[in-house]
């Protein structure tokens, strides 16, 4: 008999009667077969006749034409998917990576630029890692070298905020750098990928100068904002407005679909910063969220680290059985930054005697810095310095509007 | 009509919601709400696939995906999911469960596992795009040899507020779509079948009931026509009509394509824009119009304005079309002059045209693109009418026979993987713990015989809500006849008179039967008790105030004293005077003491004023020889 390969056409008997379909793949060893009303059911691959291949259904694409008297664009992908399609035969979900693929699913784009579309890794967010960023960060690079007016990054909601602020650090620009991702899968015509793709276009071929987060700025499909990159957090497993800037209002909006752009007055400018290309990053940091009563010899799985951020209590707090601990890994060479699990407002250990302890024992206070970001920042610092005080010194200075200077009332 | 003849094939899709605590793919409540109550209201743009949308040019689609911004109404009942801001949960197993029995009650055959689907609905009726249904079984029976194709278990959609508006209460409600295969001859065996399904569905007690809880749905085609699906057909009675109009719409554009193949008819391949024409026109339509195109429809006279339907005409099929470019409607030189367009802007018309008396010239106006679209349109529908008829989706207009287009037949190719909701295994062993519940129409039979009832009584009250109540009650003891009586009739009769007897629950009921059944309460009482209770008393205080009780002494003395008053009535009749008097004092004991013991007190009363027999009586009222 012959093998059941997706798309062959095969027969199988439900109670007293033969049905026909399209054997689409086999899992735990049931086969999944598309019948002819196009429902999926789950049968003994026992019972299954192959009765032939069934015929290719070609799409037939339409023809994309970019606009040459446009700005150029680059589009490059990470992984997250922002178009993709659905080979309705065997109901498989393909994503779609080429330019030419992701203007003819999203043909707006093709009237704010055109773009050039290069893909660094298909990985899942969750799988990034510091070799990737720095990939990426030498791809974006190259781009803006070449003259593009902007580039959009397609990557997986998961750790884009990680993404996005380590590129802040790695490769300060003229230009707009923009994130953009999708929390509902571009398969679905409700997807949210199409609107935030037309709207980091627009803010990509913007006055704005650094890099940024484009996402929905409410469930609604009204508008999106663009978040900073070293102040966005994403803030809810699954809605579409799940990134929200902390601490900072967003750097603005794009209105859809009018596609009217509006920039507050803080954001740094187009033409501001000048290109440069830093992606050394220290891999041996760790960021360890605090919490009541974890025992402090947790913290010898630590030594050796380079650096260390703890998310702690409050205004930067852990138990005060973790001060002689935390002193023996900074006497050992660990550069140890606090944040707080508020994630809103700043560390202030200066206030209780246990935080004047743990500056005492040498902690870092992270100011109102976001622990991932202070992660990513210590991590890239540890790069290229070693030395305590110059550490200290620039992880307590904003170097890419990762620190607010003032905490601004009403926010 | 011969159906035979004319080679009539019908089939039903049922849509019916199910009873569930939970919806099918979340674990909100599966309650409907009034719009006023919703907390909160969002927008969204859908967006149409290649596949869905191949057949429209680009101008079009892009058109309409403008025009896509739907909002949408949510409520304290509604969460994340309905939002489409959250993926599914797993499979809902009590639905599962209840499409299982049904399935069973229909002889079918389960499938092995369980897979959710997605089919693309970018109407805005789907928060997500797409409708998420699984195939549970197959191949099942009916009576008179039809057979069923599948029953699916679908998440119902949301209700439609307004054109782009959606209410998102009942979005997720788990329903069973049943399909029957097109073995359907008749519009009446339609009709019975779709009884028959309803009367299975019922049965097993935990479907959803009232308007809107059920849809009929017909595919109905003739030999040389083709299949045309009429949705949403709600009421039982108007499912032969449907047909029968359908039939009627078929036949009638059949007879035309005819007519117009042996005219050698033709439609023009350009429109013409035509706005100069109309500069000085009375029509206010056309007047305001930016644009006014016009489509020649070569040899089509007189065939555009020809009764298809009940006040539909082929016109109406082209206009049906046009509007789906977001035109209010065409005018077409059949139905002309009128609305405002004169006799002299019609023979400009002609002449621009070069048309002659047998053309027919359509006109759309609007907005240059949608006037275009609009044209596009009504070309090809009135190519179809030289090929025969489309397949599509049709549906009702009011309650005669008429349809109007909604849209072209889906077909497979719009389904793909849920990927978000695992498969659920159907193994054996669970197959066969499905119990089947009785049938309702056997039920009923079993009330004739076993209890009694009037067949229709019977029939009544095996149909009805309150079927549980009726079981409950016989079953502790409480008289057939009382509990039929109440819930057959009362409640029927009470609603009648606007009273909303639907919100006494069933455990009030049963403890007013087990009043009655005591004697504590008369069952003449029972009416003026359901009507103080629909009124928002407690059942307690609703006896308290139709029929406070009264004790053995205050009923003494109300028969002593119609017994006195009525003396020489009694003296005259003797035992005799007692039916008559019995009547005077249930009115005045208003069914706050059983009929038994008043009969039995007032013969005791009687029997002291004719000086006659201290003898006992029975509860009928009949003498006992104490002696006996």
């Amino acid at each position: 008999m012959m093998r059941a390969l997706s798309g062959s056409r095969v027969r199988c008997r439900v109670g007293d009667q033969d049905l026909e379909g399209v054997y689409i793949t086999e899992r735990e060893g049931r086969a999944v077969v598309k019948l002819s009303s196009g429902y999926n059911i789950g049968i003994d691959i026992a019972r299954l006749e192959v009765i032939g291949p069934s015929p290719e259904t070609v799409l037939p694409l339409a023809r994309i034409e970019q606009d040459p008297d446009l700005p150029e664009c680059s589009i490059i992908s990470t992984g997250g998917t922002i178009a993709s399609r659905i080979d309705y035969r065997t109901g498989a979900v393909t994503s779609q990576f080429s330019a030419e693929d992701i203007l003819r699913a999203i043909p707006e784009l093709t009237s704010i630029a055109r773009y050039n579309a290069i893909q660094v890794s298909t990985i899942l967010s969750e799988n990034m890692n510091i070799a990737i960023w720095q990939r990426l960060a030498h791809a974006i690079h190259d781009e803006i070298e070449r003259g593009v007016r902007g580039v959009i990054v397609m990557h997986g909601t998961d750790t884009m905020a990680f993404t996005a602020s380590a590129i802040s650090f790695m490769v300060p620009a003229p230009v707009p750098i923009v994130f953009v991702g999708a929390q509902r899968s571009a398969d679905r015509p409700s997807s949210d990928s199409a609107m935030n793709a037309i709207c980091s276009a627009v803010a990509a071929v913007s006055g704005l100068g650094e890099v940024s987060v484009v996402m929905h700025d409410t469930t609604s499909d009204d508008r999106c904002a663009i978040h900073r990159a070293t102040r966005v957090r994403k803030m809810h497993t699954s809605r579409r407005d799940a990134f929200q800037s902390i601490g900072i209002p967003p750097l603005g909006y794009v209105e859809y679909p009018s596609l009217k752009m509006t920039l507050s007055s803080g954001v740094v400018r187009r033409g501001e910063r000048a290109l440069s290309l830093q992606t050394e990053m220290e891999p041996r940091c760790a960021l360890l969220l605090f919490a009541p009563g974890m025992p402090p010899d947790i913290l010898e799985g630590y030594h050796g680290m380079k650096g260390l951020v703890i998310s702690g209590t409050g205004l930067g707090h852990v138990g005060s059985d973790w001060v002689p601990v935390i002193r023996e890994l900074i006497d050992g060479g660990t550069h140890v930054v606090m944040t707080s699990q508020c994630l809103h407002g700043r560390v202030c250990d200066r206030v209780y005697d246990t935080g004047r302890d743990l500056l005492a024992a040498g902690v870092i206070e992270g100011e109102d810095l976001l622990p991932e970001v202070a992660l990513v920042k210590l991590s890239w610092i540890l790069g290229r310095e070693e030395g305590p005080e110059e550490v200290s010194r620039l992880m307590q200075q904003s170097l890419r509007g990762e620190i607010c200077r003032r905490s601004i009332h009403g926010l | 009509m011969d159906y035979e003849a004319i080679g009539l094939k019908a089939g039903l899709e049922i849509h019916q919601q199910l009873d569930t605590e939970e919806k099918l793919f979340c674990h909100c409540p599966t309650v409907l709400r009034d719009i006023k109550e919703r907390n909160s209201e969002f927008h969204r743009f859908l967006r149409a696939t290649v596949s869905e949308l191949g057949e429209m040019d680009r101008a079009a689609e892009e058109e309409m995906m403008a025009q896509r911004r739907f909002t949408y109404y949510a409520y304290d009942t509604t969460c994340l999911v309905e939002d489409d801001e959250e993926p599914p949960a797993p499979l809902n197993n009590e639905a599962l469960e209840i499409a299982l029995t049904i399935a069973k009650l229909f002889g079918m055959t389960p499938v092995e596992e369980v897979h959710t689907m997605r089919k693309l609905v970018i109407d805005g009726s789907n928060t997500t795009g797409f409708q998420r249904t699984a195939l549970v079984a197959l191949h099942g029976r009916l009576p008179g040899g039809c057979r069923l194709d599948s029953i699916c278990l679908e998440e119902e959609a949301a209700q439609r507020v307004d054109d782009r508006t959606f209410s998102l209460d009942r979005l997720g409600i788990p329903l069973v779509e049943i399909s029957t295969a097109p073995c359907l001859r008749t519009p009446e065996e339609v009709q019975e079948v779709a009884e028959y399904i309803g009367m299975v569905l019922r049965s097993t007690g935990r479907v959803k009931r009232g308007i809107g809880t059920i849809r009929q749905d017909i595919n109905i085609s003739i030999r040389g026509g083709a299949r045309v699906e009429i949705k949403g057909v709600q009421e039982l009675d108007l499912i032969a009509d449907a047909v029968k109009g359908e039939v009627k719409r078929q036949l009638a554009l059949l007879a035309i394509k005819d007519e117009l193949l042996s005219r050698r008819a033709a439609v023009m391949e350009e429109f013409r824009d035509v706005t100069p024409l109309f500069s000085e026109t009375g029509s206010k339509i056309l007047k305001k119009a930016p644009c006014i195109l016009a489509v020649f429809l070569q040899e089509f006279g007189g065939l555009v304005g020809r009764e298809i339907q009940p006040g539909r005409r082929l016109g109406s099929e082209l206009a049906d079309y046009a509007k789906k470019c977001g035109v209010g409607g065409i005018f077409h030189t059949d139905e002309l002059p009128a609305y405002g367009i004169s006799e002299g802007e019609i023979s400009r018309l002609r002449v621009e045209l070069r048309a002659s008396e047998g053309d027919c010239i359509v006109l759309v106006a609007g907005e240059r693109e949608r006037a275009e679209c609009a044209a596009r349109q009504v070309m090809k529908r009135a190519k179809l009418a030289l090929v025969g008829i489309p397949e599509e989706t049709r549906r009702m207009l009011g309650e005669g026979e008429s349809t109007a287009y909604l849209r072209p037949l889906p077909g497979a190719a719009r389904m793909y993987p849920e990927t978000d909701v695992f498969p659920v295994r159907l193994t054996p062993p669970e197959w066969e713990a499905i119990e089947v519940p009785e049938l309702l129409s056997v039920r009923a039979e079993r009330f004739v015989r076993d209890l009694g009832l009037d067949p229709a009584v019977a029939r009544q009250i095996a149909y009805s809500d309150r079927i549980g109540l009726f079981e409950a009650a016989v079953s502790e003891g409480i008289r057939p006849s009382v509990a039929a009586r109440t819930l057959a009739s009362t409640l029927r009769e009470l609603k009648r008179d606007g009273i909303k007897v639907d919100g006494i629950g069933d455990r009030e009921i049963l403890e007013l039967f087990r009043m009655v059944e005591s004697g504590r309460l008369a069952k003449e009482a029972i009416p003026s008790v359901l009507k103080s209770m629909a009124g928002g008393k407690s059942l307690e205080d609703a006896i308290q105030e139709v029929a406070p009780p009264m004790t053995e002494e205050g009923l003494e003395a109300l028969i002593d004293r119609i017994v006195r008053e009525r003396e020489s009535f009694v003296r005259e009749r003797g035992r005799r005077a007692l039916g008559p008097l019995m009547g005077v004092v249930m009115a005045e004991a208003r069914g706050r003491v059983d009929g038994k013991v008043i009969a039995s007190m007032l013969g005791r009363a009687i029997d002291r004023i004719t000086g006659g027999d201290e003898r006992r009586l029975n509860t009928e009222g009949k003498r006992i020889d104490e002696n006996a």
